[in-house]
């Protein structure tokens, strides 16, 4: 972002006339905005789009009333829970109750500045970019604790509490499928991680190092899953056991913000996969030749991604949580593990030859 | 441990079968009907909101007697002999003055006792559905005529 | 059974029992079936004590049926059991026919049997479709009503009702099924067979599924039989006990089917994926009635002659039992002569089903408690009438 100020700066000499950190914070304000807006809008769209997605595979239509096979949808909704009364239990911790929203919106949103659309269509490229996703969104647990507790509602507190050991448990195997893509680039910059895989698909990091690479990212996807709590690891929220979970007590534009956040976290699983294990911005085949299209394949597959997300939501039943442990300590974690083995294994073998 | 990657298999296998199956129907045409815009149609028993061809009524009070729920309310006092109230289209002659034939629909339950016993076959039920009103009161349905002097 | 306010004070005797929390679950919860309230007491996620509380849906059934005439029962008893309305006024009616010794025209008993079966079919659907949403699977739900809603039309069109039909009557059934009507029951389960496929694969032997049922909400068959739970609850024990074989009524006794029970294919005999399986198992077997039914019905009246007059039984006391989609449901009727019924008990599969429910859902965890509920398939208006 600095590079890129300075560089204004150098080529229209006007801009001289400000001060340099107002210029800065003037374009940090501008960039959080327009991915803030992105963002938005593309969850929006994938509200709409998990509503067709469930509709049609249930023999429905979904929404069909709101414009055209309902494609304004989400809006017509964003405008009913924006008008609706914002309701705070007498009994709840309002502090708490009202912030803690916002902190999982917060959480979800601020991770976004480090996504690479594509080489140069980057908030900022962070030296620990991967690093620094995990710790972002690591800030959804505290939220969703928040709101659980400061609801007052025993639903909500189950809920939290699940969510809380979710979370962390599978923190772990996240981290270390991870780092099956970070060995192979050296570098934690997602700009970087991209760049490592650049010249086709075949030098994607999904199917480098076989079959390490693409168990690892399996590993990754379904343990992003269960961190953005959807099925078949949606038990904080799970409606026949726990009513709502932690947003049992929420309404109005308060339940939208949890609303926004879910939908804004796949996303985000979905571009991590892309960055880490599918190329990031590049196309299949030729991507010197398509370079033009890098912003558009990028959010491309990251849309993929969030769509076979929707398809297993529809397909699948929830785990318990005693199996829901079971599956991070005993399934994903060994694996995880396995493949980091497996990948430095190639890795030395590789450079060795 | 043989055990354990057999499970992981299963779950694997039959998550992918499942999916399968859903792939599947998102490409089936929809079941739905889009309801305000396309209506079922209602077979000819369909037992909807209930309708009496007042002029039909004799006031024989059947239907009344044969309600579980007692919804139907029938007042019919006895024409003097000298007066001749016509007959109904299959007949009958009349002898009752109908003046209070009322229907009570939020309490009707819809199981058709009351068209059985009917000799004139004047109160039927219709294939009409949607009687969503704004005041309980509008669902009291009076068929008598008011002000006929008969 | 604990009341509420006991364990309440309980709580309050016991101070600051910080590790055990008093969870009320229900009468409005997304999977209680209805209106079930069940008081969990927890530590964590483990139940220890699962209480239920009935009664929200308590319509006096009885004391009305005491105040109506003999026909006018019908309406009444189909709704208790709303998912099973044929079957339900079909044990009434043979008691009344029973009592009044009234021979049921052929035709008539092949237009209940085959009704009968369909309303099994339906119900049954129903169990698997909100017994999918409570494990927390959304599409076998919506699939399995899509299929219901043709068993819908068909009732619909015989009767005029698409869930409560009042439909079989004393001494037959109300009309004649319409032109045509036998030849489409026979496209519905031309249709419907290779479902029951599909179901299997989307949600049976989905391995979550089977991990969140198998081994869970264990019912013994002796357990299952001192508490006179029956119906498929009962056959997922193990036991092949099946009213339609062991004690036919109506015409049952001319048709060919198997009982399917609970083997513990998955884990252990009586648990919720066994209990689970009897009734896909079930539907089958209902189709397999059917089409003999379809094959065999001949032509002729429906309502026997006495049916038409006033319904009027002699002195006298009889008892039948049938069996729904949810177990052996029995009619225990007094007659004094008159028009009215003197008293009419009704015995209820699912109020029996719910009565073992404390027994198997100690231990298990909160979401168990869910697929113990769901797996009894209990109809809330059956359990408190």
């Amino acid at each position: 972002m600095r590079n890129f100020v300075d560089q204004l700066v150098n080529n229209y000499e006007f801009l001289e006339t400000f001060p340099r950190p107002l210029l800065y914070l003037i374009a940090m304000v501008a960039a959080s905005a327009i991915i803030l807006g992105f963002i938005a809008i593309l969850v929006m769209f994938f509200v709409w789009l998990e509503r067709k997605v469930a509709g049609h595979m249930q023999d429905r239509y979904g929404p069909m009333e709101v414009g055209r096979h309902g494609w304004l949808q989400s809006i017509a909704d964003g405008i009913k829970l924006f008008l609706k009364e914002d309701i705070i239990p007498a009994l709840a911790d309002k502090p708490l109750f009202v912030i803690a929203p916002i902190i999982v919106f917060v959480g979800a949103f601020s991770a976004f500045v480090v996504v690479p659309f594509s080489e140069n269509l980057i908030v900022a490229d962070l030296n620990i970019g991967i690093f620094y996703i995990l710790a972002v969104s690591s800030l959804t647990v505290i939220g969703i604790i928040m709101a659980g507790w400061s609801s007052n509602n025993k639903w909500a507190l189950y809920g939290a509490m699940r969510s809380a050991a979710q979370i962390i448990s599978y923190e772990i195997p996240v981290g270390i499928a991870l780092l099956a893509a970070v060995l192979p680039a050296g570098s934690l910059s997602m700009r970087d991680i991209v760049l490592a895989q650049s010249g086709g698909f075949w030098n994607w990091f999904i199917f480098r190092n076989p079959p390490f690479g693409f168990v690892a990212c399996i590993i990754y996807f379904v343990a992003a899953l269960a961190e953005v709590n959807r099925t078949p690891f949606d038990i904080p929220e799970a409606e026949s056991e726990l009513v709502a979970g932690y947003h049992t007590e929420y309404s109005g534009m308060r339940f939208a913000f949890f609303f926004l956040a879910e939908y804004a976290n796949m996303f985000l699983v979905g571009t991590i996969v892309t960055t880490l294990f599918l190329g990031g911005w590049e196309f299949p085949i030729f991507p010197s030749a398509f370079a033009f299209l890098n912003p558009i394949i990028f959010v491309l597959k990251g849309i993929a991604l969030v769509f076979v997300m929707m398809w297993l939501r529809w397909t699948l039943p929830r785990l318990r949580v005693d199996q829901l442990m079971y599956v991070s300590w005993k399934v994903l974690l060994p694996f995880a593990f396995a493949c980091l083995f497996g990948v430095s294994a190639w890795m030395l073998l590789l450079h060795s030859a | 441990m043989k055990a354990y990657f057999q499970n992981i298999f299963e779950a694997v296998r039959s998550i992918l079968i499942g999916m399968k199956v859903t792939w599947r129907h998102l490409f089936t045409k929809p079941v739905t009907l889009q309801y305000p815009h396309e209506k079922l149609d209602y077979p000819e028993r369909t037992r909807g909101m209930l309708f009496c061809k007042i002029e039909d009524c004799i006031g024989c009070l059947q239907c009344a007697r044969a309600c579980p729920v007692n919804c139907i309310y029938i007042d019919a006092p006895k024409a003097p002999k000298e007066v001749d109230l016509g007959v109904t289209s299959d007949g009958t002659k009349k002898r009752l003055y109908v003046t209070q034939f009322d229907i009570d629909m939020t309490l009707c339950c819809y199981c058709g006792l009351c068209t059985e016993p009917c000799p004139t076959e004047c109160l039927i039920m219709t294939e009409a559905y949607e009687y969503t009103v704004y005041d309980r009161s509008d669902l009291l349905l009076r068929f008598a005529k008011k002000g006929v002097s008969y | 059974m604990l009341e509420t306010a006991d364990l309440l004070k309980e709580g309050i005797k016991e101070e600051l029992k910080s590790d055990e929390m008093l969870l009320n679950m229900g009468p409005q919860h997304p999977s209680t079936h209805g209106v079930l309230r069940l008081v969990l007491r927890t530590d964590g996620e483990v139940v220890k004590e699962a209480v239920p509380h009935i009664g929200y849906l308590h319509r006096c059934f009885e004391k009305h049926a005491e105040n109506v005439t003999y026909p006018q029962v019908i309406p009444y008893t189909d709704r208790m059991d709303y998912v099973g309305s044929m079957n339900n006024a079909l044990g009434y009616v043979i008691a009344v026919e029973k009592l009044m010794g009234i021979k049921v025209p052929e035709r008539a008993e092949y237009i209940r049997v085959i009704v009968a079966e369909l309303n099994r079919i339906a119900s049954h659907l129903l169990a698997f479709g909100t017994y999918g949403l409570d494990i927390g699977a959304f599409t076998p739900f919506m699939h399995a009503f899509r299929d219901r809603e043709k068993i819908l039309d068909l009732f619909e069109e015989a009767s005029g009702a698409r869930l409560l039909y009042n439909y079989p009557r004393i001494g037959g059934v109300a009309k004649d099924v319409p032109p045509g009507w036998l030849e489409k029951t026979r496209a519905f389960i031309d249709y419907f067979k290779p479902k029951i496929k599909e179901y299997n694969d989307l949600l049976t032997f989905n391995k979550i599924f089977i991990e969140r049922t198998a081994n869970v909400g264990v019912l013994p068959l002796d357990l299952a039989i001192s508490y006179g739970v029956t119906g498929p609850n009962l056959r997922g024990s193990g036991m092949k006990w099946d009213l339609r074989r062991n004690d036919p009524y109506s015409i049952y006794d001319r048709f060919e089917f198997d009982i399917p029970v609970g083997t513990g294919e998955m884990g252990t005999v009586g648990d919720c994926w066994d209990r689970y399986w009897v009734r896909i198992r079930e539907m089958g077997e209902s189709i397999k009635i059917i089409r003999q039914a379809l094959d065999q019905i001949p032509a002729g009246e429906v309502m026997a002659p006495e049916g038409l007059k006033a319904i009027k039984p002699p002195k006298g006391e009889v008892y039948v039992r049938t069996e729904t989609p949810r177990g052996e449901l029995g009619y225990y009727l007094i007659s004094d002569g008159s028009q009215q019924p003197y008293r009419l008990k009704v015995r209820s599969p699912c109020f029996t089903a719910m009565s073992v429910f404390h027994e198997i859902a100690r231990g298990g965890m909160i979401a168990d408690m869910v697929a113990i509920v769901g797996s009894l398939d209990i109809v809330l208006g059956e359990i408190d009438r």
